[in-house]
Order: structure tokens, then sequence, then C-alpha cells
């Protein structure tokens, strides 16, 4: 009997004869007997937990987290700190064990904070309405692609900026091509690493449905998001923005602002540590007038029978479980605790803890980048980036930093092969003065090390 | 429950009322019924043309989904945007405040195929069973 | 603990300061400020200012405000709401996992690739299929990889084929994640004993149809006794067999979807191997499939060679991707952990337990409750309100009357196939006593129904609060809270 189950042999015999059954094993007898003997599980003796813990141990200490080597990675998931208050919060069981909150009188909690939540996505992506999460930024931008075609059912051409995170670009790709009647194209980027607005203006037709960018992109380059909403509205189509960094979004102008019609970003920055690549969260907005072409759970503010404020899950006949085959999207579990880690570290960053972290990251970056210009190292593009920019050093110089425990950024030549020799080097609160220096020394063209000593 | 005489009606519990050269289109107060609050109704554009048994919109209650189908054929003259922001109407107000859209009629002869008020209440209380 | 708490936003003074932050290392130049044009000029505002403890407070009490498996039974029928072993929590929380980023090279990974390819394996061998991937975040997420696989299966024989058949039991997220494949939906109907006939799936076979979606053990809670022969009757015209693994949790050690002749399946790390549930995810879903259909999976895929576990994109017939980097890791490392706990005996054990757990409370309610099918159970047990209607008294009455004993509500109104459906899935961590007292609150509920039906129609009394009106919130939405 394994620790998790609390059933005694007198349990056993007293539930069994309450059924009317002799044996565990007669409970079992709609089960064809010829599946059953096949079915012997071929797995190890289970472990104690110290055996258990031991054993994770010493798979996570062949990992390069904790006290590893410095790494200056984003590139679609960013190390900053997570305050320990919103863990805990997280580790609440009443949030932690609790599911979809079909019972609403009884789960206002998880029901309140996804409210909250939707109004943080809102607020901080610029337009009216957001949904209570996706899986991960990347699937909410291939979702927003789905809502694109439900809102002009008669337009199928979706041109995906060459410079939106490779992973969102595939993702979208995953997602419509069981429609079979979407056609996926690409828009290249300009010499300042931003999508090129000149390719994009010839080729729009009126069979654009959506243009979809990264703000930032790929490159931590900014796009004018502005530019390209007027260019594609023009045509007809709609914009749509996908953000893998929100904390720029607390410095730079929100995709709503900049008239994007379906905003959406991975949360990963705001609370969750980047535990190799997920889980993280999905925000989702979009005006209001579409909020029924939206994917995904929403919840509402209504009031109880004596006429006090609650909330439920509302607009469900957009969901599968009403809609079935006709359903906005098939989700149903999302990402509700990391959403709730999302509302719980907005909350306590604040108007101005946000704002300032913003800064420190915009500072630090531009500050490794300038100290990297004079070293010899030069960025790749000359847009406006926020914490993260591509330079130009040899591969060779990255791999020799490997081996001595620095992670000098991304070698983007695997996503883009026109792009050797370029590296996108992320830089946030999290990284010292230390590593910093060892990152520009040893990225330093030899001359320039040599002159700096 | 209320089957006025004057209206014709489906299987699919749409109601027709005849006004000329156009119909307008509803649904029946059985159905408001059996659906409950009617928390939204999605209506075609003005303009848009159906076939008899054409689905032209949707009924949304808390918990069902359910289309609206043509009762005949017609082009759509005319659509109650009121809806919109008071769905509630087609549970209060079934054959009034809450009628859903107005069709030019294409063909006359096929109202004749819809059933009387009579037909439709032995045909809602054999649903019942 | 019903003490009120407003929205985050309406807490708090301008000003206030709840986290304060660095400086950036080595002073931090400005360097070149953003162009105008780019600067976000709204200052933030709406955004709360409250300090550290403001904020603690404001979750804690929120936390008050739900039921969870942790405080209280949770049956939720199909959602397998097991306990959720607390050391999985710190095993996730490693240095070496949690602050692990997903891009560094391979070669400083090998422990996460080591628990992702343990993992693989491990599902593998319970499945009795051939290959398995991660990287779907959910169930639904997992039926939709799997149903794009069925169709990549068949666009590379030159049709990708029109339609899926679906059990008229099944879950809403299987019609969907096909008709998002481009699949059209032919339902079957589920016969009198709650079973899927094969002889109605071999009927509704031909050569348009691409795949049979099947949930076995089904959504009634029962086993489909005549897999073999359907997935036969699926496999003889060209078609798949998918499988709905969401009642995985009744077949360890019992059977193995790979001998029952189905084709590709998904898990819910989230139901059956105890990954907390979070109040709506994040779940996982992986896929598993035959050899045949591994082409199709999604890339990166894991590879072994001597310099040990690596990422390859070298799948020129895959699918593409589900999602950013790998799946969520956070999760899977809790579902691992659970699985090399337990072992192969405990592992065996539980799917045992929770069967028995299950058809216990059954045996104890049939009779006061109404049985739609009385084919034996599984995991879980579905009953219906009609015995219930002399009194005017519904499902949703019964369920919001179980709130005030201090349970969570069963499943209701699913599956579809059972009108007041009332689906029962207590799983194998509940002791006797907790069912006892389970029983005996819906038994003592059905006399309620007979002698104050009224008590149960304005349930819940002792919940924070009372019904709330859904049709005002979906007449009209109010979706966040506004700004003054």
């Amino acid at each position: 009997m394994s620790g998790y189950t609390p059933h005694t042999e007198g349990d056993i015999a007293a539930m069994l004869a309450a059924i009317g059954a002799s044996s565990i094993d007669d409970l079992f007898a709609q089960v064809p007997a010829g599946l059953r003997p096949r079915a012997t599980i071929d797995l190890p003796p289970g472990l104690t937990e110290p055996e258990l813990r031991a054993r994770f141990e010493a798979l996570a200490a062949r990992n390069a987290g904790g006290t590893g080597p410095a790494v200056f990675l984003g590139a679609g998931a960013y190390p900053h700190w997570v305050p320990t208050a919103v863990d805990q919060v997280l580790l609440r069981s009443e949030f932690l064990t609790a599911y979809t909150p079909y019972q609403p009188e009884v789960s206002q909690g998880t029901l309140q904070a996804t409210f909250e939540f939707q109004t943080f996505a809102a607020l901080l992506l610029g337009l009216e309405v957001a949904n209570a999460s996706m899986y991960d930024g990347a699937s909410a931008a291939a979702e927003a692609v789905l809502m694109a075609r439900r809102m002009l059912p008669d337009r199928h051409t979706v041109w995906l900026s060459r410079a939106l995170h490779p992973h969102y670009r595939a993702v979208i790709r995953t997602y419509v091509r069981g429609l079979g009647d979407v056609v996926v194209r690409e828009v290249p980027f300009a010499a300042d690493g931003r999508t090129d607005l000149g390719a994009l203006e010839g080729d729009l037709g009126p069979d654009a449905l959506a243009v979809v960018l990264g703000q930032p992109n790929v490159f931590g380059v900014l796009e004018d998001v502005a530019a390209v909403a007027a260019r594609t509205g023009a045509a007809g189509a709609l914009i749509i923005t996908a953000t893998a960094e929100p904390l720029a979004l607390a410095m730079v102008r929100p995709p709503g602002a900049c008239g994007a019609d379906i905003a959406v970003a991975e949360g990963q920055s705001f609370g969750l540590p980047v535990s190799y690549g997920g889980p993280g969260v999905g925000l989702f907005a979009a005006r209001e007038r579409d909020v029924r072409s939206m994917p995904g759970r929403i919840v509402g503010e209504t009031v109880d029978a004596h006429g006090r404020r609650g909330f439920v899950l509302t607009l469900a006949t957009r969901e599968q479980h009403i809609r079935r085959e006709r359903a906005t999207s098939n989700i149903c579990t999302n990402q509700g605790l990391c959403a709730l880690a999302v509302t719980a570290y907005l909350s306590l960053l604040g108007r101005q803890g946000l704002r300032a972290l913003a800064t420190t990251n915009y500072r630090a970056a531009h500050a490794v980048a300038t100290r990297l210009e004079a070293a010899g190292v030069a960025r790749r593009f000359d847009g406006p980036f926020f914490n993260e920019f591509v330079v130009q050093a040899p591969i060779a110089r990255w791999e020799a930093l490997v081996r001595d425990g620095v992670v000098a950024g991304f070698p983007l030549a695997r996503w883009y092969p026109e792009l050797d020799d370029a590296l996108v080097v992320c830089v946030t609160e999290m990284h010292g003065a230390a590593d910093i220096d060892r990152l520009v020394r040893g990225l330093a063209a030899p001359a320039a090390r040599a002159a700096s000593g | 429950m209320d089957f006025p005489e004057d209206l014709h009606y489906t299987q699919e519990h749409e109601w027709l009322r005849v006004e000329g050269n156009d119909g307008v289109v509803g649904i029946t107060d059985f159905a408001q019924d059996a659906l409950g609050d009617v928390v939204f109704v999605e209506l075609p554009p003005v303009g848009a043309t159906f076939a008899p048994g054409q689905a032209f919109g949707v009924v949304e209650s808390n918990k069902t989904v359910s289309d609206l189908f043509a009762p005949v054929a017609g082009r759509v003259t005319a659509v109650n945007h009121v809806l919109r922001d008071e769905p509630e109407l087609v549970n209060s107000d079934p054959y009034g405040a809450g009628w859903m859209i107005r069709l030019a009629l294409t063909d006359r002869e096929q109202v004749n195929r819809l059933l009387y008020a009579d037909a439709y209440r032995t045909f809602v209380a054999q649903q019942r069973t | 603990m019903l003490l009120d708490e407003p929205l985050i936003f309406e807490r708090g003074a301008t000003g206030r300061i709840g986290w304060a932050v660095a400086e950036p290392p080595g002073g931090g130049q400005d360097g070149p400020a953003l162009p105008p044009d780019l600067r976000r000029d709204d200052d933030l505002a709406g955004l709360p200012e409250v300090s550290e403890l403001e904020v603690v407070r404001h979750f804690v009490r929120l936390s008050q405000w739900n039921y969870s498996a942790a405080t209280t039974l949770y049956p939720l029928g199909s959602c397998t709401m097991k306990y959720n072993p607390v050391v999985n929590e710190a095993l996730a929380r490693l240095p070496g996992f949690a602050t692990l980023h997903p891009l560094v090279p391979d070669r400083l990974a090998q422990g996460a690739l080591e628990l992702i390819a343990g993992l693989e394996a491990a599902l593998a061998a319970l499945s009795g299929l051939d290959a398995v991937c991660l990287q779907p975040a959910a169930g639904a997420q997992g039926e939709l990889l799997g149903m794009l696989l069925v169709r990549a299966h068949h666009v590379a024989r030159g049709d990708p084929r029109r339609r899926v058949l679906i059990p008229s039991s099944a879950h809403g997220t299987n019609p969907a994640s096909a008709a998002l494949c481009g699949y059209q939906v032919a339902e079957v109907a589920v016969d009198a004993r709650g079973l899927l006939p094969a002889a109605a799936v071999a009927a509704a076979m031909d050569e348009s149809v691409a795949a049979l979606m099947v949930t076995n053990p089904n959504t009634l809670g029962l086993f489909e006794e005549e897999i073999e022969a359907a997935a036969a009757a699926v496999h003889a015209r060209g078609g798949l067999v998918y499988m709905d693994g969401a009642n995985f949790n009744a077949l360890m050690g019992v059977a193995r979807p790979g001998d029952m002749g189905v084709d590709v399946m998904q898990f819910n790390l989230h139901k059956t191997f105890s990954t907390p549930h979070g109040g709506g995810g994040p779940g996982a879903g992986p896929v598993a499939v035959r050899a045949p259909l591994a082409p199709y999976l999604p890339v990166p895929r894991l590879v072994r060679s001597d310099a040990g576990l690596a990422w390859s994109d070298d799948a020129p017939q895959s699918v593409g991707r589900m999602r950013s980097f790998y799946g969520n890791f956070g999760v899977l490392v809790r579902a691992f952990a659970y699985i090399a706990r337990l072992g192969a005996v405990g592992l065996a054990d539980v799917t045992r337990l929770a069967v028995l757990n299950a058809n216990y409370v059954r045996a104890r309610l049939q009779g006061a409750y109404h049985l739609p099918y009385d084919t034996p159970s599984l995991h879980e047990c579905v009953f219906s309100d009609r015995h219930l209607q002399d009194s005017g008294v519904s499902t949703l009455d019964v369920a919001k009357r179980l709130l005030d004993y201090g349970f969570y509500a069963p499943t209701i109104y699913f599956p579809l196939v059972v009108k007041g459906a009332l689906m029962i899935e207590p799983t194998e961590t509940e002791t006797k006593e907790t069912l006892d007292a389970f029983v005996n609150a819906l038994l003592a509920i059905a006399d309620e129904a007979r002698t104050d039906p009224a008590l149960l129609r304005n349930a819940p009394h002792r919940a924070r609060l009372a019904r709330l009106d859904e049709t005002r919130a979906a007449r009209r939405p109010i979706l966040r809270w506004q700004p003054r």
C-alpha cells in the first residue's frame, strides 16, 4: 500500500461487504480478461520520501539552474526575482488544490482573483477586456489568429512578422493546420530589427486576415505598432501583437493604445520562475465588442440572491462544454494558478514597483550594450530595445564563455540561419555586476580586451 | 402557454407573422420557456437571404445555445437591435418586443406549409411527454 | 471566515510602495531614452499601490472563500481530485529545476532531460504505446495534438478524411478538438448499458472516417467492453483510434490502451498523476502514440546519444509545435515524483482503491438516488435526480445543498446522456469515514428534498455567498474593474 492511500484491511473488507463483492478484483469483471494480464506495470518499485528527495536533488544538480553559470538568456523566458510573498500565495492549499470554479458560492477566492487578473491583463495590454488565461504566450497568439478568423470569416491570409518569436510562429502554423484554409505568410525584418513596413504595405491584399508581430520582438527590438496598425487597418485586416517580455509594457505604449485589435502576452515574467520553459501563462485581451468571439474562460461580476457582489464564470456559451464542436476554442483547463501568480505579483509591485523595475531593466540592459559597444561588440540592429538586444560576436567566443560558466545569450543562427555570429542577450535585475563584467570581458574583441587589461 | 391564432409556427419553435409581403420572425413562448433566461441573441445583417430551414442566428441562454431557423425563404429587411441590450425581451414578450427579424418573403406560398396554432399546440404537447 | 475583501484595485493609497526595487548594477547610466512615440503615457494609472501586508492579507482572505481538495472532499467527476502530495511542491521548487532557463545548452540541462526521458518512458509503459510527447499544456491541448497526428497520418496517405466518430457520452473538448482539426463530428449513441456498441461503430465506419475518439473508461465510469472490436472495425476501414485518457486513474495495472487497439491518447497529469489543479491549471496533457505516428510528433524531440540527451528539431514530418519550449516542465516534475514515489505496486493500488471507493459510494447511494445505468462502474459513478423530481428538486439544488454539508459538489449535468446527472469521483485518497460522511450527507439531502424542498432550492445557506445571478452576469457583462 502506498502512503497516499488510507485503506486498512478492515476498511477494505467492510467496503467490499457493502458492495457485495468478494474481492477488489471482482470490481474489474467488466474489463475483458485478455487485457488484464498484459497490463502489469513495468516500472521500478516506489521510493521513500528521503530517497525521492535525494534522487530529485541529484537530477536538479545536473542542471544550470540555481547558483550555476551566469545566464544572459531571455528569448521567450525571462529571469526575474519572484517575491517570496507571491510563492507563499501559490502554496495556499485553498488556491493550489481547488479546480475550475464550477460552484461559485464556494469558489469566490479563485473567481475574484481571476477577475483581478483579467483587469491587470486589460490594463497592461491597453485593451478593454481579457480572459482568464491561456496556456502560454505562443498558444495565446495562435488562439488570437483563430479568433481573427471567426471575426473575418471571408479572409484567409495571416501575415507573421519574421521577427516574431519562432516558437510563436510555429504554434500558429500548427494551430491553423487542421483548418486547411488559412494561408500563412511571413513579413521580413528590416536592418533596424523591426518588421519591414515597406514589405508589408506592398503585400497586404483583400484576403489579409491579420498581421501578427512581437512587441518587443524576438530581437528585443520595439516595433512601431501604431504604424503597422495603420497599414493593417487600411487593408481591413486585424493586428495582433504578442509580447514575450510583458515587463516592457510598464514603460512602452501598450498595444491596444497603438491600435492592436487583439493583444496577447506570456505572463511568466510576472512572478513565475523560468522553470525550463513552463508553466507560464498566456494573457489575452481584446475589444469589448469582440468578446463573444474570444476563446477561454471569462469571469464576470454579478450579485448573489441577497444583492452582494460576487463573481461567476460567464459567457460560457462560447465554450466547448456547451457549444461542443462549434466552440470558440477547445480550451478547458487553463493556467489558473499561474494567473494567480501574475495577479499577486502585479499587486505587490503595483504602479510604483513595476515602473521602477522596468526602468532598472531598461538601464541595466542599455548599460551593458554600451559597454559591449565600447569593447568592440556592435549591436546588430539599431532599433530601440528594452532589456534584450542582439550583438555581433563570433560563436567561438560564445562557446569559450559557456566553458567558463557564462551563457552569453542565445545564438540566433539556430532560428535564423542568416544571422550567424549573432547573440540575443538579455539583462535583467537578476544579473550582478561581477557576472556582467565576465560577460563583457568574454565577448570583447581581443584588441579591446587587451586594451582594457 | 400562449400560441396566438394569427401566427404561423414551425416544428423548430419559430413563429412567423405575415404583414403584407413581409414576415416577422421570433421564437415561441414554449421555446423561450424551455431555454430559460435568454442572455444573448445573434442576428444576421440586413440584406442577408435565407432558404427555408436555414439557420439565420443563434439564441443563447445560460446553459444552452440554439440555432434559429428561417421558417420560409426571404431577405432580411430589419433586425431587432434592441435585443442586443435587452435579450430578456425574448422571455418577457416573445411575440411582441422579442421579435427577431423581418423578412421580405420570397414566396408567399411557403407560408402555407407552416403550422397553425392548433397544430403547433398539439405538436408541443407531444414534445412534452 | 466571511470577512469582506475589496478588489485589490480598491485598496491602498496613492504613492504607497509594496515592493522596493534595487538600483541597477553598476549605477546604470540612463542610455538613450525611449522615443516619445513608444512611451507609455498613462503612468500605469489604475494599478494598485498597496503594501506587502495588504497583498498577503488580500490573497489569504480570498483563499479562505474557496473549497479545495486539501480542505474538503472534492468529488468532481472526471476531474480526479486526489491528494496532491506536498513533497512534490518542494521538489518542483528545487533551484536546479525552477531557475533553469529553457535555452541553456543541452549539456547544462542533463538532469531535466533525464527527468523528461524518464517520464516519457513511464507513460509509454503504462499506456502500452511506443512514443510519448510531453509538450501539451493540458488535456484538451493533448486532444488537439492527438487529432492533428491523426490528420497528419491520413494526409501522408493522400486524404485527410472528413469525419470523426464520437460517442454521445463524450466530454465537450472531444468534438471541439476534432472540429479544430477540420473534422465533422458524427455522434454515435451509447446503448442501454451506457456503452459504445462495436456494431454501431462498424455501421458508422467508412473511408471518410479519420478516427474514433473514445474515452475509456467512459464518462459514465464504465469500461468500454467492446473497445477491442470497435477498434478492429475502425482499423479495418483505415481509421485510427484516439483515446481520451482523462479517466486513466481507473486503468493502471488493469488494462493498457495499446492492448485495446488504441493508436493515440492523451494523459491528464493533473488528474491521474496528482499534480495540483490550481483553480483551473496548470495541467499537462502528454500524448502517447504507436510507432507509425511518432514521426508526426511535435518538435523538438528528445534524442539520446553518447554525449547524453539532446533536443532535436530534425523531424520533417512533424506537425510542428503546440506551445513554446518543452511543456509545463514544473508540472512534469511533480508527476514524475508521484510515479517514482509510488512505483509499480503503488500505482496499481491507486487504481484498485479508486475503483473500490467509487463502488462503495455507488452501493450506498443506490436506491436513494436513481442510477440510470447499472453496468458495473470503475472509478466514478453517475446518478440522476429522477427520484427527486416529485419534490420539485433538481440536481443543481442537491449540489448547492452539499456545499452546506462541507463538501464540494460532484460534476453536474454531465455527461449529457444522463438528464440531471450527478457524477461522483471520490478518488483513492479518501478514507472510508469521509466517504461515509459524504454518503450520509447525500442521504440526508434526499430526505430533505421530500420534507423541506425549499431548503434545497435556496441552498447554499452556509457559504460566503448565496446563489449568484448568472443571467445578470451574462446579459450585462462586467469583465473587469474600471478606474474611476
